[in-house]
């Protein structure tokens, strides 16, 4: 697992990369939103993998035992879903203004703002 | 001195204050500036051409040797009263000439303050401050040409000017800096005695072309005298003064400064007689292509300014003597006859040759002047140009491996300024003709009194050489030479070769005036040449400037969100390639392939779902197909932190993508069907970079995880976690005991995020109101 994930990981980012590039502001929030979940896993697998053994102590015990997983990626992990998920309503929510204001969701029409006053 | 220069400053700020006071007498106070430096100047002479050398030194950035410091000798003295003697006159002149002109206060601002910078350049004895005054002048002589500034070609000759000879102070700078370390001192006076030590200096080449290339900008050298006849959009006042008197010349005086330090050279010679042949031959040539009279004493000037370069660079004393005489004689016959081409445009409304005749009777002491300064231009006895014309002949004429092509030289020249000189000082006025120019008004005595008494000077200087005149001569060439020089003037050297030439000129100057033109009408056929002529050259660079910095601009910032993220993906790409490309470390895989065997079933499972749930991502054309997946994506990763010990991350992400899901399906209903956008072309490019940049992060985990993990913080929770904060689960105790400020900072953001999409839900766009 420790070897196929990074590759994994390598595929999730280059799909991500090639939906923002992409001119649709659809994609361009799938794109985001793929490379949120490649940078989540990215930290998770830098903090090493750990099979079976989480990061809570048992009833018994006053200190963790090993194997244990490493909490401190977890921590981060957790901020960071949290704050994805914050930019993600926020771009999904835009789009659907821009669409609504502009009708389009072509980010080569969005290049300038004269272009913009050129539509209406 | 410091107090002269201060006032100037000073002055010229108040201008237009005082224009509002005053109203047309501002030009008492403006005149009364220049003429009181004048009479202190004076008042400093008799020491001066006792052989001494003033200075006056007041700290300005001591640390960096840069001084305000003032020096005077013979050759500052000469420029010094050159300067403030025609400004006192030029301010008059200015009050008659632009009478009436609302802007006339600013006018005058532009024009102290040149004439403060430029007496700071001739004054300095620093030469970080002679930049520093050189800059100015620069600065203020573009603002001058560009003084009718509704014109666009006033506007563009000035941006030339200043380009031209602001390009040429950058390069001025880098000489003298280098110019002080070679001779370890930025101190005029300390420089002046270490000849030797600079010109036998490694830097001495570099310094000597910077040097050389400052000057040659702003005295209008080939190829860089393209700027002085644009110049000429500037009122007549700044032509005069500014184009023909001083400013230009401050490059000829930049050179005679600096020849006991750097000249003397093969390198320095060759150069400045090459450069100012040229010159003055080319000046001369397109003098008479020309029948704007501004035109032509612009052409005439440049060629004159050849001609002094000429002769610094023979660096005789002969050459030397020539080269101060012919430099005041041309200031005052120059300088008056730029001012009663002013007049003869401001009383007729033309300036054009063919169509000016027989205004002698109608503007009797403009004519007056006008024949005085001819004739000294064309070289008549008794007057000053003539001592000046028989030294040039005698300079070049003295024994040298090139006397011939010099003599040829300011023979040209010197026939050409004969036939505009009978142009201008008689053909405009004296000639008879039937039907003189009609005038629109009379001629005013602000107008004609400062060119009668400039031309006047040069009968005077002429008839009476030894009087003043040649002493301070003799000292400001002394400055040049290094030496102490005994140095005669006179009117009359009997009958010898060089008068003889002297006359032959007269008649073939004569000769030229004939048949000007024929002369003109082969102007057309220099066209074709004006279109390899530095000014067409300069125009290119121009544009071509402007035509980059758009495309630039216009590549660089399109616009194009994903041209942006490229170019930071690259970026990074690029960055890590670079880090790991020689020493960075290895990837070794080989003894870690036995990993593979610990795969287990139900992992290669979750992986094939995420890779195929992406291949299905990239295949539908719907969007709701595309959510689903992501969804699919989402999910797959969480149950991969349940596999990896994560349960409240996995926990998490089940509840975000469940969420964002149903966000998505509830907002996004509406929208109209994808469509590929993209060029194919584009597309590839962009599969490139994104595979390069997947495989970038590919390789940078697997080197990552080569090396163990040595994390203190792993131990440090797992032993403190219920002990001191009394929590089981680790994960949960970072987030709200150990690191709950980070915690409040998220919920932060999150709330931010969230007001951000009420604004936008609840935002309702008035009709017909942009967004």
């Amino acid at each position: 697992m420790e070897l196929i994930l990074p590759f994994i990981i390598g595929i999730l980012y280059s799909a991500s990369i090639y939906l923002i590039l992409h001119r649709h502001f659809f994609k361009l929030i799938l794109g985001l939103i793929l490379s949120g979940l490649a940078t989540n896993l990215f930290l998770f697998v830098i903090g090493r993998l750990t099979r079976g053994g989480s990061a809570i102590i048992g009833p018994d015990e006053n200190v963790a035992v090993e194997p244990f997983a490493d909490p401190v990626p977890q921590a981060l992990l957790l901020t960071a879903i949290v704050i994805g998920f914050g930019i993600q309503s926020f771009t999904i929510v835009l789009i659907k203004r821009v669409y609504q204001s502009f009708g389009t969701t072509d980010l080569d029409d969005m290049s300038t703002t004269d272009q913009i006053e050129e539509h209406h | 001195m410091f107090l002269a220069i201060l006032a100037g400053f000073l002055l010229a700020f108040a201008a237009p204050l005082l224009h509002r006071w005053l109203g047309k007498w501002v030009l008492v106070p403006m005149a009364t500036l220049p003429f009181s430096i004048f009479v202190y100047l004076l008042t400093l002479t008799p020491a001066v051409l006792g052989g001494d050398k003033l200075g006056e030194l007041h700290d300005w950035a001591p640390s960096l040797n840069i001084n305000l410091h003032f020096f005077l000798d013979g050759l500052s003295l000469l420029f010094a009263l050159l300067i403030t003697g025609f400004g006192t006159l030029i301010m008059l002149y200015a009050g008659g000439y632009l009478k009436g002109h609302p802007l006339l206060g600013r006018f005058y601002l532009y024009l102290t303050l040149f004439m403060t910078a430029m007496l700071g350049l001739v004054l300095a004895g620093n030469i970080i401050s002679i930049f520093v005054f050189w800059e100015l002048t620069s600065i203020s002589s573009y603002l001058l040409i560009g003084f009718n500034q509704d014109k666009e070609k006033s506007r563009n000759s000035a941006l030339q000017a200043l380009l031209v000879t602001g390009l040429g102070g950058l390069a001025l700078m880098g000489g003298l800096i280098l110019l002080g370390m070679a001779g370890g001192s930025y101190t005029l006076s300390e420089l002046l005695e270490r000849g030797d030590l600079v010109t036998n200096h490694a830097l001495y080449l570099p310094a000597l072309v910077l040097i050389l290339l400052g000057a040659f900008t702003k005295s209008a050298q080939f190829p860089f005298h393209f700027w002085l006849p644009n110049a000429m959009e500037a009122p007549t006042p700044v032509s005069a003064y500014l184009h023909s008197a001083t400013m230009v010349k401050a490059g000829v005086y930049l050179l005679a400064r600096l020849t006991p330090v750097m000249g003397g050279t093969d390198e320095w010679q060759y150069t400045l007689m090459l450069v100012g042949g040229i010159t003055t031959v080319l000046g001369a040539l397109l003098a008479t292509q020309h029948t704007d009279l501004k035109a032509i004493l612009a052409y005439t000037t440049i060629s004159a300014l050849g001609l002094l370069v000429t002769m610094t660079g023979i660096g005789t004393a002969p050459a030397m003597e020539a080269m101060v005489v012919f430099l005041l004689a041309h200031a005052l016959y120059k300088g008056t006859l730029f001012l009663v081409a002013g007049n003869v445009d401001h009383a007729t409304g033309t300036r054009d040759l063919t169509q000016l005749t027989g205004l002698s009777g109608s503007m009797r002491y403009t004519a007056i002047a006008a024949l005085l300064a001819g004739m000294s231009m064309a070289g008549l006895l008794p007057f000053f140009g003539f001592i000046g014309k028989e030294l040039l002949y005698e300079a070049t004429l003295e024994e040298s491996p090139f006397r011939w092509m010099l003599f040829a030289v300011s023979f040209f020249s010197g026939m050409v300024f004969v036939a505009v000189a009978i142009a201008l000082g008689f053909g405009v006025f004296w000639r008879r003709s039937t039907k003189p120019t009609p005038l629109q008004h009379p001629d005013k005595l602000l107008l004609y009194l400062p060119p009668v008494v400039l031309a006047s000077a040069g009968l005077v200087f002429g008839l009476l050489p030894g009087f003043f005149v040649t002493p301070l001569l003799r000292r400001a060439a002394e400055s040049m030479l290094g030496v102490e020089q005994v140095f005669e003037l006179a009117l009359w050297h009997g009958f010898n070769l060089v008068l003889g030439l002297s006359l032959l000129t007269m008649a073939l100057g004569y000769v030229v005036y004939r048949y000007a033109n024929r002369l003109l009408s082969y102007a057309s056929r220099f066209n074709k040449l004006y279109l390899f002529g530095p000014a067409n050259l300069y125009q290119l660079t121009l544009k071509g400037f402007l035509i980059g910095a758009t495309k630039i601009t216009a590549t660089i910032q399109n616009g194009y969100l994903r041209s942006y993220i490229a170019a930071i993906v690259t970026a990074q790409i690029s960055l890590v390639v670079l880090a790991l490309w020689d020493d960075g470390p290895r990837l070794e895989l080989g003894n870690r392939l036995h990993e593979l065997s610990q795969l287990r079933l139900y992992e290669v499972v979750l992986l094939l779902m995420i890779v195929s749930a992406l291949v299905f991502l990239f295949k539908s054309q719907s969007r709701l197909t595309s959510i689903a997946i992501m969804g699919i994506v989402g999910y797959s990763a969480a149950l991969l932190y349940i596999l990896f010990g994560a349960p409240d991350v996995a926990a998490t992400q089940l509840l975000i993508e469940t969420l964002t899901v149903v966000i998505f399906v509830l907002i996004l209903h509406k929208l109209p069907t994808f469509k590929y956008l993209s060029h194919a072309t584009e597309r590839y490019k962009y599969v490139l970079i994104s595979l390069t940049f997947g495989a970038v992060m590919t390789y940078v985990i697997l080197i990552v995880k080569q090396y163990p993990l040595d994390s203190q913080l792993k131990a440090y929770y797992g032993q403190n976690s219920y002990l001191l904060a009394h929590g089981r689960n680790i994960v949960n105790v970072i987030l709200v005991d150990f690191r709950a400020f980070d915690t409040l900072g998220e919920i932060v953001v999150l709330a931010v995020a969230a007001i951000g999409i009420m604004a936008m839900l609840k935002l309702r766009m008035q009709k017909g109101e942009k967004p």
